[in-house]
């Protein structure tokens, strides 16, 4: 038997600055709650601003400077401040997308961690209305040879695959990468992708007072209380103590959460939505009352706690609150709607409860065993949280590099068989082979062709997305603001690629400690780059996600703005992939220019010489557009075999890439003058290209016309690739080998 | 030929499903949820799709075997109607009886999703007419326990009355002789962890799972 006055007792104790300290809530913001508030909070209280105050949550270290981005363009439907970003994307259907961190989960519990991570990004968006049609995961560890490594990767690939696979949304596409610098924080980021009509998209705004407040999916249990907060500290060693605080995933309810909102939604039973996430019942309940109302003004909520489902018990107020036990949902809906709703839940044996109801109050008012344990305003949980203004310092710019300083290589075979199997070029087909990328029979193509974006044909139509996620923490590292542009400009250049118009972008920003000057410099610089990018390119971002604290004894990880961006293909018969190279094809070099030189921050310095120095190379915002629309009109007059473009390694590995995926050797000629290094500079705005012989002069009038470089690099023949006759000359079944070996080698090896 | 495609808890393949046997018949099949539908009568093919039914809780396909539509599914195959189960829907069939052997984890242990190489073992079923025996083709699959498992009496049995459909090129999964795919005594059940109806054209598991359509539309 539970003693409820026990509970109630420790429920409505004040508290203290003392306790909130260890809640994380520092002196000034607790002057600030005790003003806010009139009053000292009670235990409950406490905690729920601690989660709703927490960075997670609020922002408060990056809101000013993610009010840079642009957020709006005639596509988008709804920009950030919604569970997701919404598209348009033609014949009254709509995109709907978001990217988000679990990287502090997946450090302690990777598999957990992960899955939990892909469970809730997937709610994200089907909280919407969209059906997920698609995932994505962007994945950085450290050293492979550090001893964490191997099972972390092991541990993250199995809970990604365990959760996509299981709710049957295809993994489409991704990054894994690998640097030191996240020896001791990993990052997880999950993007899901789902597709709605417009008229019915549901929002987490627009509930109006006077309607039942409805509770669906999972029991609430002890898990993940305070993961809001544990993903807003820095970790120390003995960290894994915080693993209760990770939650676990269940992908079969998932899965059946999944169909019985959509089979809801179809009907007009909800008013507004929210998914549990972050900070669960706290989070979900106070953005719908802060957000609801006609015009947004705000209204109240009152729930009853006994009636939350629950999966163990004696569970106090303060932990329902705080719980983030996953697949749950939070709805208000229509007040005679109740019994259609519950009907739905019961076909897919759902909890469902009516658990409290909208009020005009403003406030939000618990109740437990039937006292009050929580009476509080919800306007300074939201909007009126933190918005700190930290202090930062200009990131220091890198000289040049200085190139007598960088050898002339003696074999440049090995360079490119090093480059190949290095950890971050080495195929990841030991990852992608455990996600399962064709449920739902709409994967055009994905990870196992290794082209520039996935492509996922809209059900029905002979539309897609392309989807892609994109980041060189390299060139973030040295120069932020550059690097910010960058990582835009090669999603964007990634989707025309593949012949998709770009429309938007979602971001997951992953930092250091904010309170540090010189890390808040390079988030500030990055995201200032970043819009800068979105800006010039009509590439707005609608939706984000942004991860601080990825330091562990004060060590940050390098700075990582992940982007994951959608275009649109409004025809499937238009679209270029790599595999599409044929034999007797000419290999064209398009880009913004003539080559420049320039090895700084490339891949090559750094796996050739072990050198991280330089600034990244240029980019030419200016011109990335026109070079993209040069392309994207070529795949759609079929002028083009295969489209790559050039990034890590350089035009080397882009025509080496481009081979191993369509199966056809290259004879390549280095046009340019001097030292074939320039083979390795990885221009920005630039493309490999596979053209059959016949259209070859076309192509080049049409670059001519338009003031586009247009190089030849040679020709695709025979079953090996050769540089300037025999300055390379490896067959492509050894560098397949190289390139496929890496991975299972080194996931088998067992030190 | 009228079709009906069965929906558990956890099946994600029945869209899928529904879409290959929409394309091959050119009509819709029937969904039945496992709880209280039914199976129309008059119906040539049930389909037991893919997926991750009842979460593969306790043993993949076990629940679902249990479940309330499946004395429906057994009165069809009695009846001597076709039925065809992939990945989860062969585990399923295993589970219920209606085909020998059992699946369990892959030998690699992980989670195996690509385009895999199958030999037709035998082109004289009704699931495989429209191939040529031996002939090779390229059928997605996708599975964490596609290990064909059943003792040697079984296995000989199957080989020596001509029940193995389709054998694998390249084993991804440690099934026994290579097996992929089983077909009953009666001719009527085909249970195999390859996804045909993700080879049906306009993505990237090919077409390869066409003739197995085909193969039925010409047999019902």
């Amino acid at each position: 038997m539970t003693d409820t006055s026990a509970i109630i007792a420790a429920m409505q104790a004040e508290q203290d600055e003392t306790s909130a300290n260890e809640h994380g809530i520092n002196a000034e913001e607790w002057d600030r709650l005790v003003t806010r508030l009139n009053r000292k909070p009670n235990l409950v209280e406490l905690g729920i601003y601690s989660v709703m105050w927490s960075e997670h949550c609020s922002y408060k270290s990056s809101r000013r400077h993610l009010s840079k981005f642009p957020t709006k363009n005639k596509h988008v439907i709804q920009g950030p401040g919604e569970n997701a970003g919404v598209i348009d994307i033609g014949d009254g259907q709509a995109a709907i997308f978001k990217m988000e961190s679990h990287n502090h989960p997946s450090y302690i519990e990777p598999y957990q961690g992960a899955a939990t991570g892909v469970g809730g990004i997937l709610r994200d968006v089907f909280t919407m209305g969209a059906r997920p049609i698609a995932l994505v995961n962007a994945l950085r560890f450290g050293d492979p040879s550090h001893p964490k490594t191997r099972s972390l990767v092991a541990g993250v690939v199995a809970g990604i695959g365990g959760y996509g696979n299981c709710v049957g949304v295809p993994t489409v596409a991704g990054e894994t990468e690998f640097h030191s610098g996240y020896n001791g924080n990993i990052l997880v980021n999950a993007m899901a992708v789902g597709l709605a009509d417009q008229d019915k998209i549901f929002y987490a705004r627009g509930a109006t007072p006077g309607n039942p407040i409805f509770y669906v999916g999972s029991k609430t249990g002890r898990d993940g209380i305070h993961g809001a907060t544990m993903a807003s500290a820095e970790f120390s060693e003995g960290d894994k103590d915080n693993r209760p605080t990770v939650q676990v995933g269940d992908p079969f309810t998932e899965k059946l959460l999944i169909e019985a909102c959509l089979e809801l939604m179809a009907t007009d039973a909800i008013q507004a939505i929210q998914d549990m996430g972050a900070a669960g019942l706290t989070s979900s309940s106070v953005e719908m009352a802060d957000s609801g109302g006609e015009n947004g003004e705000g209204i109240g909520v009152e729930m009853d706690l006994d009636k939350v489902p629950q999966r163990e018990t004696g569970m106090s107020a303060y932990e329902i609150m705080l719980s983030e036990s996953q697949e749950r949902m939070l709805m208000v809906l229509y007040p005679d709607k109740i019994e259609l709703a519950k009907k739905v839940f019961e076909k897919y044996d759902l909890d469902a409860e009516v658990i409290g109801m909208t009020t005009d109050s403003g406030r939000m008012v618990l109740k437990q065993f039937g006292e009050t344990v929580c009476d509080i305003p919800v306007a300074p949980l939201a909007e009126d949280a933190p918005n700190y203004d930290r202090p930062w310092v200009e990131p220091k710019k890198r000289p040049p590099l200085d190139m007598s300083t960088i050898p002339e290589p003696e074999d440049y075979g090995e360079v490119l068989l090093k480059l190949m199997s290095c950890p971050d070029m080495a195929s990841k087909r030991w990852v992608w082979e455990q996600y399962d990328r064709h449920v739902m029979g709409d994967t055009v193509d994905s990870s196992q062709s290794m082209g520039n974006a996935a492509i996922v044909r809209i059900h029905g139509t002979n539309k897609a997305l392309a989807i892609t996620s994109d980041c060189t923490p390299r060139y973030v590292a040295a120069d932020p603001y550059e690097g910010g542009k960058q990582i835009v400009a090669e999603a964007y250049r990634n989707l025309s690629a593949v012949g998709a118009k770009p429309m938007a972008i979602t971001d997951n920003l992953n930092f250091g400690n904010p309170e540090k000057p010189e890390t808040m410099g390079y988030i500030v610089k990055a995201i200032e780059g970043m819009a800068e990018a979105c800006g010039t390119l009509d590439f707005p971002v609608v939706s984000g996600n942004v991860s601080l604290y990825n330091e562990t004894d004060g060590i940050a990880i390098p700075p990582t703005p992940v982007v994951g961006g959608v275009g649109l293909i409004e025809d499937l018969d238009k679209v270029a992939t790599l595999k599409g190279a044929q034999a007797g094809d000419v290999l064209i070099a398009v880009a913004d220019g003539e080559p420049t030189p320039g090895l700084g921050a490339s891949l090559y310095l750094r796996e050739i010489l072990g050198r991280e120095e330089g600034p990244p190379p240029r980019i030419n915002l200016g011109k990335e557009k026109g070079v993209a629309d040069f392309v994207r009109g070529l795949i759609e007059d079929g002028l083009v075999n295969a489209v790559h473009d050039v990034s890590d390694g350089g035009y080397m590995c882009a025509a080496t890439e481009l081979c191993l995926a369509s199966g056809v050797g290259a004879n390549l000629t280095f046009p340019a003058s001097g030292s074939l290094l320039g083979y390795f500079v990885e221009h920005q705005g630039s493309y490999m290209i596979a053209v059959s012989p016949d259209k070859l002069d076309d192509l080049l009038a049409r670059a001519d016309a338009a003031g586009i470089y247009a190089g030849k690099q040679g020709n695709l023949e025979g079953d090996a690739i050769t540089l300037n006759g025999d300055v390379i000359n490896i067959s492509l079944a050894k560098i397949r080998e190289a390139h496929e070996g890496w991975m299972p080698a080194y996931m088998e090896s067992l030190d | 030929m009228k079709t009906a495609v069965i929906v558990f808890p956890g099946s994600n393949c029945d869209r899928d499903a529904q879409v290959a046997l929409r394309q091959a018949t050119g009509q819709d099949p029937a969904m039945v949820w496992h709880k209280d539908g039914t199976i129309p009568e008059g119906t040539d093919l049930v389909m037991v799709p893919g997926g991750f039914s009842y979460g593969d809780y306790l043993r993949c396909g076990a629940m679902a075997a249990n479940s309330p539509v499946i004395s429906q599914l057994q009165d069809h195959a009695a009846r001597g109607g076709y039925v065809l189960g992939v990945c989860n829907g062969f585990q399923i069939l295993c589970e219920t009886g209606l085909l020998p052997g059992a699946l369990i984890r892959n030998a690699g242990l992980e989670f195996v999703c690509r385009p895999e190489r199958l030999k037709i073992e035998t082109g004289n079923s009704a699931f495989t007419s429209a191939y040529a025996s031996q002939s090779e083709i390229t059928i997605p699959i996708a599975h964490h326990d596609g290990n064909f498992v059943a003792d040697d009496e079984t296995l000989n049995a199957l080989e020596s009355e001509g029940r193995v459909a389709f054998r694998y090129v390249d084993n991804p999964n440690g099934s026994a002789r290579d097996i992929a795919g089983v077909i009953s005594e009666n001719g009527r059940v085909l249970g195999m962890m390859p996804h045909p109806e993700r080879a049906i054209g306009g993505h990237e598991g090919g077409t390869d799972g066409l003739g197995m359509f085909a193969s039925l539309m010409a047999a019902a």
